[in-house]
This record gives structure tokens, sequence and C-alpha cells, in this order.
């Protein structure tokens, strides 16, 4: 008895995606996040956050971090190609779990209301480094880097405390050590 | 100080460096000055198509037969978009293609100028790269490597879109920076070792199967001359891919046929129950594998592919080799020649019982047909056009559905280069511009495009262009009334509704080559057919042949929606018994 019924590859035996961090190396040219982000959009591929910008002006040299689920196989395929692409020069891949990698985002939070719940509000950042940029009688703009799953946690506890708005970058990359990506 | 040049000099500069012999374009506003520099550049001769669709299938036709990349000059807007199912086509199909479309001037890039699209954008995820010129000092180097990514690796379409005002700008020429010549090599990623690791699981193969493809068509005649040595040295069976037809003689007994959803008996089989299984230049399309889980179970698979990101992309292998077809067979051929000088042991005799195996399912004989005396069948038709063409070196395009895979299942190609078809994207309409590209690259030869009458209508206008070149394509048309591929699976799988797949008012074809200036036969008989057939060989023009053919013929052998290789269907009368049910129905 035949359990599927397609001539086109039924999906089977789903494996579990993991979460990727992809770090893509490009010409700083006209069209090259176009490039990148359709060849995600086009081949059905997730993006959970993406992280863009020029790292050596001289060489004219962007930075793209992209944060990514897929299977082993999906993953394969993303890396394979992405470095098809033209402008890319070069592709490093990390699981999120990787001990030898850094992640961090950053996050601004717009808080209004009395001096009080600023300052509690700011307690609860602390383990974020948080910096205060912009401060009046009834608001601040707090500052913090982290992880995106502790920025999340964050968002939550403030809103109660007079969050109004949040912004936020996507995850950027480094390895520990003094090795570098090849 | 150096010569300043246009824009416009400056691409037929470097069309003339990169050794263009034709283009194939339709001019429009934004193109006005290119079009103005033509008359200076005699070596370069440009074919004036009716439709931009029609100038990018000819080029890939051309491409195809001769192994040069095509080129295709089009306007802006409706210039570009009209051709980005060519370069769909060619990119799904690994052809290279340059092609050069015109823009609205920089300043106005953004306005919803009049003829202005974003040309690039929509381009985008159908070439392999594209550039918006906006300095005209980068003109130069931008042509120059367009051709060079279209060529190298796999190849495939390129696109460059020059506003206007760039074409009167001028600058510096640059030449093409002389490369050392690497002769693919860079994309030769493979090892001794790996090769070695080949050469074992070959003697040690029982059930062996080698499964070509287009990549063996694309890496030059070089590659199908180190194929048939391969083939030789081994003594195993080699089947093949739509788009690798031709690279292995279609009339020798190893070839078991072509393979996949229409392909035979035996070489279906064979890759079903094979022990190892070689993929050269092939990607194990959807077509090819039918369903997945069951897709040769129990074999070894290795994968020489020139693309990394093929391999593991669909069927997990064991053993990649990554690089050019043409170098990597070479180097298994030395080493088998090596080893066989030191141990004469030749595995031959281990898989003998194998080709018993082989020729059981051969008897089968599953390209076989009811033939018929009172109404010409499309397979016999097919047949009786290779048995008159076969001794001249002869070039066939199809269009696509029916008549494509009955093309593909009794023409038999013997030499590569010599078949042009769209299998990836299955453009109906691609035959007739393709026929015309091909004999622009080969005008002293016989060129025939076996063709459906549904298909054909998609881009008849370039019956046009074959008048005014005088190029003598013959549009064989198996003309069933039908769009016959989707009136088959309208049959297997939606209760024989017929819904919108027979064509009504077709037009009378006689009349319609009298009106482009060529010849027009018609054969609704099979009596006829030979001498029908030879004056179309004979006659020194553009012909359309009007093949009246059973409208209710089907294509088989088969494999059915969600089956395995091994469950085909194989006639007829087969049928009954495996229709396709349920949930099936939605994913063919």
């Amino acid at each position: 008895m035949p359990k599927s019924k397609s001539a086109y590859s039924v999906p089977t035996k789903k494996q579990k995606p993991d979460t990727y961090i992809f770090v893509v190396w490009v010409d700083n040219e006209a069209g090259v996040l176009a490039r990148v982000v359709g060849l995600f959009s086009g081949r059905g591929y997730n993006i959970e956050s993406l992280a863009v910008a020029e790292v050596d002006a001289v060489k004219n040299i962007s930075r793209i971090t992209i944060v990514t689920t897929g299977t082993p196989q999906v993953i394969d395929q993303i890396r394979l190609q992405l470095i098809k692409l033209v402008p890319v020069h070069k592709v490093a891949e990390f699981k999120r779990e990787d001990k030898n990698v850094i992640f961090k985002e950053m996050a601004l939070f717009k808080v209004v209301g009395k001096r009080n719940k600023i300052e509690k509000c700011l307690n609860a950042c602390k383990k974020f480094n948080p910096v205060i940029l912009d401060e009046t009688k009834s608001s601040a703009v707090i500052q913090i880097t982290a992880l995106r799953r502790e920025i999340d946690v964050m968002n939550k506890k403030l809103k109660p405390l007079g969050l109004i708005s949040t912004s936020r970058t996507g995850a950027v990359a480094m390895t520990r050590g003094a090795k570098i990506f090849n | 100080m150096p010569k300043l040049l246009t824009g416009a000099e400056i691409v037929f500069k470097c069309l003339e460096d990169q050794r263009v012999e034709h283009i194939f374009g339709y001019p429009g506003g934004a193109v006005l000055p290119i079009y103005d520099e033509l008359k200076n550049h005699p070596s370069i001769k440009h074919i004036l198509v009716r439709h931009e669709q029609g100038a990018g299938h000819a080029a890939e036709g051309y491409a195809r037969s001769s192994g040069k990349p095509g080129v295709v000059l089009v306007t802006s807007g409706p210039g570009a978009t009209n051709v980005v199912t060519a370069l769909t086509d060619a990119y799904m199909d690994s052809v290279p293609l340059v092609c050069i479309s015109g823009q609205v001037p920089t300043h106005l890039i953004g306005t919803d100028a009049f003829q202005e699209c974003d040309t690039t954008g929509i381009t985008r995820p159908c070439t392999k790269h594209n550039w918006l010129v906006k300095d005209i000092n980068d003109l130069s180097k931008i042509m120059h490597e367009a051709f060079k990514v279209a060529t190298t690796g796999r190849p495939g379409p390129v696109l460059i879109d020059i506003p206007k005002d760039i074409q009167f700008a001028k600058a510096k020429y640059k030449k093409p920076n002389k490369e050392k010549k690497l002769n693919g090599k860079s994309h030769n990623k493979f090892s001794q070792d790996q090769i070695d690791e080949l050469v074992k699981l070959l003697s040690k193969a029982k059930k062996p199967i080698i499964y070509s493809g287009g990549g063996v068509i694309n890496s030059g005649p070089k590659a199908s001359q180190a194929l048939r040595e391969f083939v030789e040295l081994t003594g195993f069976p080699i089947t093949s891919t739509l788009q690798g037809l031709g690279a292995y003689p279609g009339d020798d007994n190893q070839f078991l046929g072509m393979l996949g959803m229409h392909g035979t008996y035996e070489a279906n089989n064979a890759m079903h129950d094979c022990d190892l299984l070689i993929n050269i230049g092939a990607r194990f399309d959807d077509r090819i594998t039918g369903k997945i889980d069951e897709f040769s179970p129990n074999s070894k698979k290795v994968h020489i592919d020139i693309d990394p990101s093929s391999i593991n992309k669909i069927i997990k292998v064991d053993l990649a080799i990554v690089g050019d077809v043409t170098s990597v067979i070479s180097k298994i051929n030395k080493t088998i020649s090596k080893r066989k000088n030191g141990h004469s042991k030749s595995n031959k005799s281990n898989i003998a019982k194998w080709w018993e195996q082989i020729e059981k399912w051969r008897e089968k004989d599953s390209l076989n047909f009811v033939n018929s005396d009172e109404s010409i069948k499309p397979q016999h038709a097919v047949q009786r056009l290779y048995e008159l063409t076969k001794n001249k070196d002869t070039y066939v395009t199809t269009e696509v559905g029916q008549h494509q895979m009955w093309a593909a299942q009794h023409y038999k190609f013997n030499k590569p280069n010599r078949w042009m078809t769209s299998g990836g994207l299955g453009t109906m309409g691609y035959g007739l511009p393709a026929a015309v590209g091909v004999q622009i690259a080969h005008p002293e030869k016989l060129v025939i495009d076996i063709a459906g009458e549904a298909s054909v209508l998609m881009t008849m206008q370039e019956m046009s262009t074959a008048v005014q070149y005088n190029l003598p394509i013959k549009i064989f048309i198996l003309n069933n009334q039908y769009m016959g591929m989707v009136r088959q699976w309208q049959e297997l799988l939606h209760e024989k509704n017929y819904s919108e797949s027979y064509s009504e008012a077709l037009p009378d074809f006689m009349k319609m080559a009298e009106a482009y200036g060529c010849k027009g036969i018609k054969a609704d008989n099979p009596g006829d057919l030979d001498d029908k057939i030879q004056e179309m060989i004979d006659y020194d023009g553009p012909v359309i042949f009007d093949c009246h053919v059973d409208p209710n013929e089907n294509c088989f052998p088969m494999i059915p929606s969600g089956k395995p290789h091994n469950q085909m269907i194989l006639g007829p009368n087969d049928q009954e018994e495996n229709k396709i049910k349920g949930k099936g129905k939605a994913l063919v």
C-alpha cells in the first residue's frame, strides 16, 4: 500500500528545525540585500531577524547577520545557495546554542510614567547594561543589549511599568577568542 | 589619451571581444542608441524577432546547439517583461544567455516613466546575476563579467540593464582581463581520493546504473566522449534524463532509454533495483525521482555535479564529487585504465546477471503502442520522422506536452547538442523560436520543431522571423486538437472531465503557412505520411507540417502520481488497475 500519493516529493518524516545564525559578507552595492532576502523568500526559508551594515568602508564590504530556522538539510542548502550569489564573498553559520559564539541584540524602550516607575524599569533591566539615552520628567528612553529571548521577556515585563514603544535590532554575532570566521 | 567611446559603442566593442556573431532582439525607445550603432559592426548580425519571448528562446536554441552564449537585446518595460519567461526557462535548464535591456534615463528611474519597469528587480530571481549600469565607467567591466558569469560553472542567464543616458555617455573602453586559462578548473573541487573511492564502488557493484543529465551536454562535446568511454570501460547500463539525451547514443545497446515519469520500463526498474547509482550532471528532478521515500531504496548513490547546491538537495548521496563532468569522467577513466593494467580485473562478469534482468524488463517493450491503418498514431509519426531523418545530422526542438515526450521516447539522438527542449520550466511555445536560433547557429543543417498545435500557437509569430531570414525550419505539428498532456491527466485524475483542454476554432495551418509565406503540408493518412515527410525534408525553406493524429492517444509508459519507479502504467490495458486516488490528485 503506497502511503504517499504524489509524484512531487511529499514532506516525509520531518526533522526538527533548529535555529541557526548566518553571517554573510557581501559587496556593499545596490540590490545586494534584495538578492539575499529574495533568496530566502523565493525558496521558502524563514528569516527571524536580520541585521546589516557596512563593516569595511575601504573594501566596500557589508556584513549581514540572519537568524533562521531549518533542518540540517535546509541549512546546508541556504549556505550553498548564498555562496552562489555573485556579490557574496563568505558565508558562516552557527547553531544558536554554539558556546563559542556571542549573539547580541539591542533594544530601545520608551517608558512614560512617574519617576518611580522609570526607576523600576531601570532596575528590571539591570542585567542587560541599561543606558538612559533621553530623560524628561515623565519619560525615558532606555537602551539594553541582550539575547533575543531576554528582550522578549523585558518587553513583556515593562509593559505594566509604562513601556509605550519598543525598537530593536536583529541579532549580530561574533566568535569568542582570537579566531575569526573563515 | 585613448579615445572615448559612447555606451552604445562600448556595448558592441564588448560583444566583438566576446566573439558574439548573432544577437536576437527587438528595438524600442530605450535601446535606440544601441540599435543606431549596429550598422558599424558588420561582424555582428542582428536577428529581428516578433516578440521578445521569441528572442529569448531563439537565443536558448542557439546556445544549446552551439555551446556559445546566446545574446538578447530588448527595450525597457514590456521588452524586458516579455523576456522574463525565456530567462526563467534558461535558468531552470542551465542555458547561458546574456540579455541586454534598455532602461529609461537614470534621472527618470523610479518616477514611473514611460516604459519604465524595475527590470533588475523583476529578473533577480530568474537570472544568475544582473546589473543596472549607473556609471558609464563600469559598463565594459560589467559586460565582460556578465559573459563570464553566464558561461562558467553551472551556466545560466544574466541581464544587463543599461539606461538610455548611459548609452549616450562616453568613457574609455576596457578590454576583458586576460585571465589564466582555467578551463573550468576553478570549479573542480574533487580529489583523487574521491575518484579512487568511486572506482572502488564500481568494482564492487553488482547492479549498477549510470544516470546522466544535461550537465554532460553543458560540459561540452568532450564530456560526451568521456562518458562513452566510461560506459564502455565499465560495461554498465546507462539511462538519461530528458535534457541529457544525445550525450550517449540513443541506439546503443547499453542505453536503456530515458528515465522518469515517461521513461522506459527498463530504465525506471533499473533505477529502483540498482545497488549503485551514478548520477552524472543531473539534479534528481521530481519528474525523475517519483516518490522520494521509495526512490532507489537499496543503492549507494554517487553524484557528480559542478554545482554544489545540487548535491543533497533532494536525495542524500553517499559520495559527492563536485566538478566539471569532462574533468571528473576523464579522471575516472584514467584511474580505471591504470587499475586494469595492474589487475586486468574487470567486473563485467559481476554484472552479467543484472544485464539478464534488464533484458527481461526490456522484453516488456514499454514504448510499444497499437498502430493503426486509419489514423496516424503520434508515436508512429515521430518514428517515421526519425527513420527518414536519422542519416542527416538533424537538430530537433520541441514544445511542451505529449508530443515532447513522444519525441524524447521515439527519436534517438546520437550526438550531444542536437536536442533542445524546455525541461525544467516546461514552456509551451519554446520550440519554434528555439528552432530559429538553432538554424541561425547551423544554417546548413536540418532543424525540426516537433510541436503540438496548442504550444506552437503561443509563439507562432516567429514564423515571420524564419521567413525573413530564409531559415528552412520545419514545424512538425502533431495535431490532436487537445492540450494533450492536460487531457491525459484529466482522463487519469479527473474522471475525464476535459475542462478547457479542447481547442475549438483551431486555425487552418495550411492557410497560416501561406499567410506567413512558407510552405504548408497536411497529412491525415498513415499511407501518405512518409511521402509527405520526405516532401517536407526536401523543401528548401520553412515548412509548417500539420500532421493530424489520433486525438485520444495517451503517452505511456507513465509513473502515476505518488508511485515509485517500479509501479508504472504500461499501456491502455494497464490503466484501470492503477487509478490515482485521493490526495495524489492535488499534488501532480
